[in-house]
Parts: C-alpha cells; structure tokens; sequence
C-alpha cells in the first residue's frame, strides 16, 4: 500500500487537522470529530447537517459553509459515523428552528442516523431526515437494502442548503430535500479497485481489461463485470439506465453531474462529459448546468459516475445561490 | 442452580474482545467479499474501547455494566455493527436490572432482550443472511436448554453449537439486509461477517461465563 499518510488509524484525525489549517472559517471539534461552519447556529435558519464514512472527499466536510452545510460529521473510512457526533453537532447548530439531517440510504448510516434523531428529539430538538437513494444500480430494492446515495447527494445538499439560508422552515426543507431525491438518479463505473488504508489491500479485485458497471461509492459490486470498453461504450452503458429509469422526455431540462471517484483525471472526465452530452443531445434532453469533477469519491478508485437531475425554476435558482465551502464555492 | 455474578460478565466481554481481536483479519477478510472489509476493524476498535472501560470503572450493577458498553460500542464502532451490538448490550443491561447477578433463567431472558433489540434496530428477518441467524438460534437453544433442566455451562454450550451452526447455515442464503444484498446471488457462498462476530460472542460466553 502506497499512500500519503502516516499510520492507517491516524488518517481521518489527521486530515481534520490539514482541513482546520486550510480552512480557518471552519471549526473543527477534533474530540467527537466533526467540522461546522464558524458562524454555527446561524440565527433564524433550520440547520442542515450531514455525515457518513470517510474516503468520499469533498463530501461531507467540504461542503460545510454559507449556502450548504452547517455541520459534517465524518466516521472511519467507508464506516458510518456515530449517533454521538451527530447528536453533538445536532445541539450546536439547532437554532432553535429545528434540525435536518442528510442521510445516504446504507444500513449504517440510517442507524446511526436514526439513534442520534432519537436521542435528540429526547432533548427536544427537532429533527427531520432526508434519505437519498439514487443509484439505479441497485434494481431490485424489494429484495436488497434498497439503492444508495450516490451523487444526488451532493446535489441535494447544495440546494437543500440554499433554501436553508432563505430562511425556509424544516417541513418546507424535508420536502425540498424528497423532491430533489425523487427527481435525480445516478449510476457508476469503475476501472480500478481502492485500499481502505486499515485493511491495507484492495477491497475486491478487478482484472486490468475488466470494469464493473453499477459500482457503490465503497466498492460494491455492481450490475455487471465485463471487459472495459471505450469511453463513449461506457457513457451509454451507465447512461441509458439513468434515463431509462425517470423515465426522462424528450424536451426535459436536467443538471448533468460527471462525477470522479478519486483516481480519474479531470482530462478524462471532461471527455466522459462530452460523450453523455452528446447523448443527451441525441435524446432531446437538454442540459440546464453541469458539474464535472471529483465531489463524491471513493478513494483513489479509477471511474466516473453520472448524475442527472431534473431541473425546474426552483431547483434552478437554488443550484445558482452563492455557496462558499471548501469544496463548491460561487456567487461570493 | 450457579448465579452469574458481575465478574463473570465481564469476563465475558474480555473473552470476546480477545476473539474479535485474534479474529479481526478474519472478519475483515469475510466482510471484503461480499461487504466493505471493514467489520473485523470496526468491531476490534469497539472492544479495545469496552476493555478500556473495564480496566477503568468499577460496577456494581449489570443494568450500569451494560449501559456502559452499549454506550461505548454505539460511539465507537460506527457502520451498521454500532447500532446493533450497542443496541444488544443496551437492552440486555435494561432487561437484567439493578442486580448484582442473573440466575441462568434471567440470563436467558437478558439474551432474548438484547436480540429484540437488534431486531427492532435492523429489522431482520430468519435467513436474510445477517447477524440475526445465529443471534435468534443460539438465544432459542440456550433458553430451551435451561428450560428442560440442563445446567448453566450446559445450556450456554448448546448455545454457541447452535450459533456456530447458524453462523455456517448463512453461506448458502441470499442476502437481504445490509451492504451484501447489492450482490444478490453473488453473496450466496460467502459466510456472513456478523453472523460469524455472533458465533464469537456465544463462544466467549460458553467459555467465561459459567
């Protein structure tokens, strides 16, 4: 294993303390490990947190700032974080207009997730969940932990979190949130495995002319294994079950979300960008905004994921609100 | 009939630490196909922190004993594993009471409150390949060896058999719960990680706690 870190158990810890020193507008709670915007509680705003396993950086904690996030509460890697940090980070951005909470639809988080809301309504704070469930990868959800939250996620949080800084309340926001999930669907790839650095080896083996279409943000497995094909191959092969999925119409308005997993570069994933707008072309969808880059990774796994979103007015002009976060930053 | 006093139960624990501990690349190693290879780490990080509490407090009381590593596993292992076993331990401590002991029927009851814990926490069904399989044999085994007259050190052997029989039962199922049913058939001939840290927990039970 080659990575840039010091020992295996340390990394999380040690990254909060680079994110601290990078990012004086934010504060870090090294103890329960958690990151807020500086200015937490905002006087008047529903807080908006969220949390999950390390390893998908800039998510979570790079999205914590004006116009997304009030708190990130990031675990171990790819291993959810627990009820105490979220319940810690719950109390201290509660404005007193309640609290919602992003969750990624995977059976640790929605525990978690589900111990600290508990536990803090035992405190009398009030506390809403939004799940998101996004990767068409996972067909058969009667029979499965139900599809993950993938990229939607970030979507949701930047404009779940711009209609947080209008001053909505925490029904409207929980609303907001359900239909930003219900109107985005996302599928991935990947051409490369990845090293959780306290297992130290890869977590499953993909042969050097194999790719597996359908893969989670953990490495889990996907729809298909097969041998790797050309970029435009793979753009329709991860493509068509997203729009498949809507169904999407020709004539509708979608934001287009190129995602990296960590180990692809930026050259690569502009191609892919290329090659699912010219598809989108084909099929009468047209693109309202875009997003390519690395925002919600799994280490240092080669692939790419991609994430359409339907777009009305609304949605529209939550996307284009100012944010300022270490990881989406404009209008500021 | 033999009362399990408070030392027994954390000789219990400590057992099971030293399990999950000398088993921890083993778990691991199970979870990486057909999970996120990370149940052997995440339940050792969770144990070393209950020893640590061990080591440090003193109890009088299962109920506060148990409080306290419910607590602990819940803040200290994360993924689904937290909830789960904290819920476990949390449960069986409210079920056992302010007691300084459990007579073999208690104990028997305690273990079947920790399992309606994670079954209100997961919501498992039998056969979804997960903890459960061999968490609601070996309770079953354990309070039907009790109930037919057998010993405490008896009834607690049965119990583990039928976890590590519950435990094995999992490579065949499907999954259904948690990150191995995005593998549908592909997670059938894989021995479940939780299943297997179940099996150990029984084991350490049938070794520390008559």
């Amino acid at each position: 294993m080659k990575k840039l870190i010091n020992a295996p158990d340390a990394v999380v810890g040690e990254a909060l303390l680079g994110m601290e020193a990078a990012h004086p507008e934010l504060v870090v709670d090294h103890e329960l490990q958690i990151i807020y915007r500086g200015d937490a509680p905002v006087a008047g705003k529903v807080g908006v947190i969220s949390g999950g396993g390390s390893g998908h950086e800039p998510m979570h904690g790079g999205y914590v700032g004006m116009g997304m996030l009030d708190a990130a509460c990031p675990g171990a890697v790819f291993t959810s974080p627990t009820p105490d940090q979220m319940l810690a980070a719950t109390k201290k951005v509660d404005a007193g207009r309640g609290v919602l909470h992003v969750v990624k639809n995977y059976t640790g988080d929605i525990m978690n997730f589900e111990m600290a809301a508990e536990l803090a309504v035992a405190e009398g704070i009030e506390v809403k969940s939004v799940i998101t469930n996004d990767d068409v990868a996972v067909e058969d959800s009667l029979y499965t932990a139900g599809r993950r939250g993938v990229g939607v996620t970030v979507l949701l949080e930047k404009t779940v979190g711009a209609a947080a800084e209008q001053g909505r309340s925490l029904d409207e926001l929980a609303a907001l949130g359900e239909k930003v999930n219900s109107n985005g669907r996302s599928m991935g790839m990947a051409l490369t495995s990845c090293i959780v650095p306290a297992a130290g080896s890869p977590t499953f083996d993909l042969g050097d002319d194999e790719m597996e279409i359908g893969i989670g943000i953990h490495g889990e497995p996907g729809r298909y294994r097969e041998p790797r094909g050309t970029a435009a191959e793979i753009a329709e092969r991860i493509l068509a079950p997203v729009v498949g999925d809507f169904p999407l119409q020709r004539g509708d308005t979608v934001l287009a979300f190129v995602n990296g997993m960590g180990g692809t570069p930026l050259l690569e994933l502009y191609l892919m960008y290329g090659e699912i707008a010219k598809l989108l072309d084909a099929r009468g969808i047209q693109i309202g905004r875009s997003l390519v880059g690395n925002y919600i990774t799994s280490l240092e796994m080669a692939g790419c994921s991609v994430t359409l979103l339907r777009l009305d007015d609304e949605l529209t002009e939550l996307w284009d609100a100012p944010v300022n976060t270490p990881g989406l930053r404009w209008g500021v | 009939m033999a009362a399990v006093r408070l030392h027994s139960l954390q000789a219990w624990l400590r057992e099971f630490a030293k399990l999950i501990a000398e088993n921890k690349d083993y778990l691991t190693q199970l979870d990486s196909a057909i999970g996120d290879a990370d149940h052997g780490i995440n339940m050792d990080r969770g144990m070393r922190a209950v020893v640590t509490v061990l080591d440090n407090e003193e109890f009088t009381r299962v109920a506060d004993l148990f409080n306290k590593v419910g607590m602990t596993l819940v803040s200290s292992v994360g993924g689904a594993a937290g909830p789960l076993y904290g819920t476990y331990f949390l449960r069986f401590g409210i079920n056992a009471g302010d007691v300084a002991e459990l007579n073999a029927a208690r104990l028997g009851e305690a273990f079947l409150a920790g399992l309606e814990g994670v079954v209100a926490r997961g919501k498992p069904e039998p056969g979804d390949k997960t903890m459960f399989d061999a968490m609601a044999p070996a309770t079953s085994a354990y309070n039907a060896a009790i109930d037919s007259g057998h010993e405490l050190a008896g009834a607690l052997q049965q119990a583990r058999a039928a976890a590590e029989q519950g435990r094995d039962d999992t490579i065949p199922m499907l999954a259904k719960k948690g990150r191995a049913s995005y593998l549908g058939e592909r997670s059938i001939g894989h021995q479940d990680p939780g299943a297997t840290s179940t099996a150990l927990l029984f084991a350490a039970a049938a070794a520390a706690l008559p």
